[in-house]
């Protein structure tokens, strides 16, 4: 891989962001919220209001304000909430880490138990386990999150009373309650994942399996499982390490949901409540962080497969 | 057209997703005359009723019946998802195919952009819009279509580019054929089948989006009869009665497993190595 590259890649992020951040402020900007009177409230006189608003740099042209915006946030700063009056940054920075914790947990159950069953249903094809593999991750692709959440709310915690409905328990405080309370949330998010990216590892086998330097393989006499997992199964994964990387965005959609259902305080509540509260510098600042945390993701995920797969030369 | 048929009926998805859909429209043009009941017909002493004769799914929290209710709400969720789908498809279909068509550094920007647009999550795109546009189900048909329109655009792209290259593409060109003409007549027809298949499978995912987003609060609007609406108003009194949560949440899951078996038959079918 080329410093060239590598360079064009990392340009890329940047170029990415920043049209997020055009996209996103266009979006806030065309919203019908006064942001003075959101900080002042109904009443405030309109000699307050207008302070504040020449303070705040309402009165400046559009392009102003959003170069005033994106300066801020290169030096770190995301301005402050107009429903608690606290700086965006560290708040939602602090949301995120939860999240991502909840997104880790949630690829790390996906990989150990979707690796395996499209493993099995390759080796299998067209016999029973293959045809219950497709038809469980069919059912799941079909079920949104916020149906098998509430779902599992049902069933797992008011039902069998076996783990907590909701809310949220840092590990650092009490790690057995912080996992009994991650438990749902991350079987929730998996499900689908697991679906999508069991049926991706058992088509690429299945493709793989039928190639030459396979029939190659079997004919030198190599047992099924040296030709599986020495030859057969790591040119399968290859693909499915891109196909994770995009789910992130999807991974990312379901959080929203999940964090609003089962009560966890990450950065998708966080951007329900500023969506529903019309807290325009915590969506700017949530949605900034979302596609950032994309973006970087796949970044890693190229420099991953370059680095596993020596064929690929990046020019 | 027949051909297509009999190639779709002959893969197990393919059959089973064709039949699927086909009784999910069935319940959409006709769902009114089927419904057995009133939905919006409430009783105080029917309520949280299981599956009987008279309720065949039991009865919600206000005594409606629960099946007339799936009937009726077939319709604001699946022609919802249906015709946003193809709004987005349509957009992307366009801009991918202009894209492919002028290459270069316009594609490479045009789709750089798309790229970056996308790192944003359809669900997170989708809340931007209607929280734009304020909540309700024609804003949130806005707001799939345009969440959809980038993925389209650069699936669009790629199979474009294959057919950019192709000779009646350039001879079209050495006729001097106008650009307009030669992305309208000669690549859009050419990018169709593999946009199909791809579709077909996002419908899917509308149906399951915009029932999110009245689940969250911003797409139908109570009173109005729409399945993610029904779970997300079941949700308080699931414990009463969990009728009133699992039905809606079948109905989603049988539109969606449909729509999403009926694409992978129509991929085999569409395509010229497996099709016998």
């Amino acid at each position: 891989m080329s410093p060239h590259y590598l360079i064009k890649r990392l340009l890329m992020i940047v170029y990415t962001l920043f049209v997020v951040s055009l996209v996103v402020f266009a979006i806030t900007q065309v919203l019908p919220a006064d942001a003075a009177v959101m900080m002042l409230g109904e009443n405030a006189t309109a000699q307050a209001l207008d302070a504040l608003r020449q303070q705040m740099g309402l009165n400046d042209p559009v392009w102003m304000q959003y170069l005033h915006w994106l300066t801020g946030i290169l030096h770190g700063d995301f301005g402050q909430s107009l429903r608690t009056g606290q700086p965006v940054g560290p708040v939602m920075f602090e949301a995120l880490g939860r999240s991502l914790l909840l997104a880790c947990l949630s690829i790390g159950l996906m990989l150990v138990l979707a690796i395996p069953l499209g493993v099995i249903a390759a080796m299998r094809r067209g016999r029973l386990t293959d045809m219950l593999v497709s038809l469980v991750s069919y059912a799941g692709v079909s079920l949104p999150e916020f149906v098998t959440a509430t779902v599992a709310v049902l069933v797992v915690s008011d039902w069998l009373k076996w783990l907590p409905a909701t809310g949220y328990v840092p590990l650092t405080e009490n790690f057995l309650d912080g996992l009994a309370h991650l438990a749902l949330p991350v079987c929730v998010i998996s499900i689908i994942l697991i679906a999508h990216v069991s049926r991706m590892v058992r088509s690429e086998l299945v493709d793989v399996l039928h190639t030459d330097y396979i029939r190659a393989a079997r004919l030198k006499g190599l047992s099924g499982s040296r030709v599986l997992f020495g030859h057969a199964l790591r040119n399968a994964l290859l693909p499915t390490i891109t196909v994770v990387a995009l789910d992130v965005g999807y991974l990312l959609g379901g959080i929203i949901v999940v964090e609003e259902i089962f009560a966890i305080p990450g950065i998708g509540r966080q951007l329900i409540v500023a969506i529903q509260t019309r807290d325009l510098p915590s969506i700017q600042a949530g949605v900034l962080l979302m596609a950032a945390t994309y973006s970087i993701v796949n970044f890693a995920a190229d420099l991953l497969y370059a680095w596993l797969d020596k064929r690929i030369q990046y020019g | 057209m027949v051909d297509l048929l009999k190639r779709l009926l002959r893969t197990p998805q393919g059959a089973t997703g064709l039949i699927l859909i086909t009784l999910v429209f069935i319940v959409v043009a006709f769902g009114s005359w089927l419904a057995p009941r009133d939905p919006e017909a409430m009783s105080i002493l029917a309520r949280y009723k299981g599956p009987s004769m008279t309720f065949l799914l039991g009865t919600d929290q206000y005594g409606r019946d629960i099946l007339s209710r799936l009937l009726i709400g077939a319709r604001a969720t699946v022609i919802t998802a249906v015709v946003a789908t193809l709004a987005g498809t349509l957009a992307g279909a366009l801009i991918g195919t202009v894209s492919a068509y002028l290459g270069g550094r316009a594609d490479e920007m045009i789709m750089r952009t798309i790229d970056a647009i996308m790192s944003i999550p359809n669900l997170l795109f989708a809340l931007l819009i209607v929280n734009l546009l304020g909540s309700g189900s024609v804003n949130a048909l806005v707001a799939v279509a345009v969440a959809f329109a980038p993925g389209m655009a650069r699936i669009t792209r790629s199979v474009a580019l294959s057919i950019r290259k192709q000779d009646y593409v350039s001879a079209a060109i050495a006729r001097g054929e106008s650009s307009s003409y030669i992305i309208l007549r000669e690549m859009l027809p050419n990018v169709i089948a593999p946009i199909i298949v791809e579709t077909t499978i996002r419908i899917s995912f509308a149906v399951m989006l915009f029932a999110t987003l009245s689940f969250l609060g911003l797409g139908a609007q109570p009173p109005a009869t729409e399945w993610g609406l029904m779970i997300s108003e079941a949700r308080q009194y699931m414990h009463i009665s969990a009728g009133i949560l699992i039905w809606p949440s079948l109905a989603i899951a049988i539109v969606a497993v449909g729509f999403n078996l009926l694409g992978d038959g129509l991929r085999d079918a569409l395509n010229p190595r497996t099709g016998g």
